[in-house]
């Protein structure tokens, strides 16, 4: 099974001459379906070049990226436009949420730009957000919500319908720690039901959520974590006095 | 973590015998702490020495012999609930100590040390996390006792960012990586932030 979306040595420069900025570095990536992988580094790092060239929002310098096994390089505008409305799914820190629109028609909206009829489109909406536990809020609007709830809204507006890649840009940087917990225990759980994730962050807290944490340093991956040992091995230290 | 306070306050809701106490404790910790039954007994026989507890049988022995607090325990339980544990003079961080000396080892690139202690970190954040993750969500104790290790560790990982940025920052021949350890600086930090020597 090919992954749902890989990267090869991927490169991005922006500007050129003495303002030239190298973003990223020959990145190589590859995340499968039902794997959630953070990406760690400091401001400047790339993540959110390589989270927005993941999702074909922007166009690498060289290298190649396969969303599905398809290689994006090969297809026409409005094939790609197509795979990001149908196939990906964005969640903001600042959640991007239509604020004319209520929670249903929010999530509804990627399905109904796509050509879904109104209706199958809403209760396709509705199931998202009775999924992320928001029934009751599917008449409120954005500023109706809590932060909370907003980006749960969002997260419905992301996995709504049938998506294959969920990207995440600091999905719950604007939220409390609890709050941020609820998000990405949904973004996991999103995950491990079959979609690939992608999350960047610069909290370890938040990307200790992911099955797999790569770390990017100007521009370049420079390590990841090994799968992580069952919760047994933290035992072996013993009682503490 | 005060084994003898936590066994107080187990018994603080109602006597209990020796066994129960074990199970207790290992669960309201989310089994991240076991506990030797060893270690209850040793534990309760100097709370019954020091007047804290009583138990109801001098003759019974063993898992089945119970177990009360005493007005004296109450008392010592409320005042160790109250009195903040001691966080003013932490002991020398290995870690800290690691960093400071690849600074001045000829050949070690500091930010690959650095990295290897995050990647490290991080793994155990994210062992910690699917502790939390796989357990009931009204499992408060586990998440209490998790939440605390993942904030310890978090800020472990904070500290290495901003020592990655901090070195980033440093001329690249290193020059001045090895001023930045002058012996100077490090006694007298010792003596203002009370760093155990």
């Amino acid at each position: 099974m090919s992954a749902a979306l890989e990267l090869r040595r991927v490169s991005k420069v922006y500007g050129s001459g003495p303002s030239e900025v190298q973003a990223l570095r020959e990145v190589d990536l590859s995340v499968r379906g039902g794997e959630l992988v953070a990406v760690m580094g400091p401001s400047g790092s790339g993540k959110s070049t390589l989270l927005t060239i993941s999702g074909s929002l922007e166009e690498p310098t060289s290298g190649e990226v396969l969303v599905g096994g398809a290689a994006l390089s090969g297809m026409s505008r409005n094939d790609r436009a197509r795979l990001r409305r149908r196939s990906i799914g964005y969640v903001f820190q600042d959640f991007n949420l239509l604020a004319g629109l209520n929670a249903m028609e929010n999530v509804a909206l990627p399905l109904e730009l796509d050509g879904v009829g109104g209706k199958t489109a809403r209760a396709a909406g509705l199931a998202a957000l009775e999924e992320l536990g928001l029934a009751d809020r599917a008449v409120r609007y954005p500023d109706e919500l809590s932060g909370g709830e907003r980006q749960r809204v969002a997260i419905a507006r992301a996995v709504v319908g049938d998506r294959h890649l969920l990207l995440a840009d600091e999905p719950s940087g604007a939220l409390d720690s609890v709050n941020g917990e609820a998000v990405m225990r949904l973004l996991r759980a999103a995950c491990h039901r079959g979609v690939a994730g992608v999350v960047v962050t610069h909290d370890a807290r938040l990307a200790s959520w992911a099955d797999r944490v790569v770390f990017l340093r100007d521009g370049r991956v420079v390590d990841q974590t090994a799968s992580p040992a069952g919760p047994e091995s933290l035992l072996i230290p013993g009682p503490k006095p | 973590m005060s084994v003898r306070h936590a066994l107080l306050a187990l018994l603080s809701e109602g006597p209990k015998y020796g066994l129960q106490l074990r199970q207790e404790f290992e669960a309201g910790t989310g089994e991240v702490w076991p506990l030797n039954v060893g270690q209850v007994y040793t534990t309760l026989q100097r709370l019954e020495r020091d007047g804290l507890v009583e138990s109801d049988d001098a003759e019974a022995e063993g898992p089945q012999k119970g177990f009360r607090i005493t007005a004296a325990g109450g008392t010592e339980l409320a005042e160790w609930l109250r009195t903040p544990p001691d966080m003013a003079s932490p002991p020398r961080d290995e870690l800290v100590i690691k960093v400071l000396v690849a600074l001045r080892v000829p050949g070690v690139d500091v930010h690959e040390v650095v990295q290897i202690h995050r990647r490290h970190v991080v793994e155990m954040m994210q062992q910690y996390t699917g502790v939390k993750a796989e357990a009931p969500e009204h499992d408060v104790g586990l998440a209490l006792v998790v939440d605390a290790e993942l904030f310890r560790l978090e800020g472990v990982v904070r500290w290495l960012d901003a020592a990655d940025a901090r070195l980033k920052r440093l001329p690249a021949d290193g020059s001045a990586a090895a001023g930045a350890v002058s012996p100077r600086v490090s006694p007298r930090l010792g003596g203002r932030l009370g760093v155990r020597r």
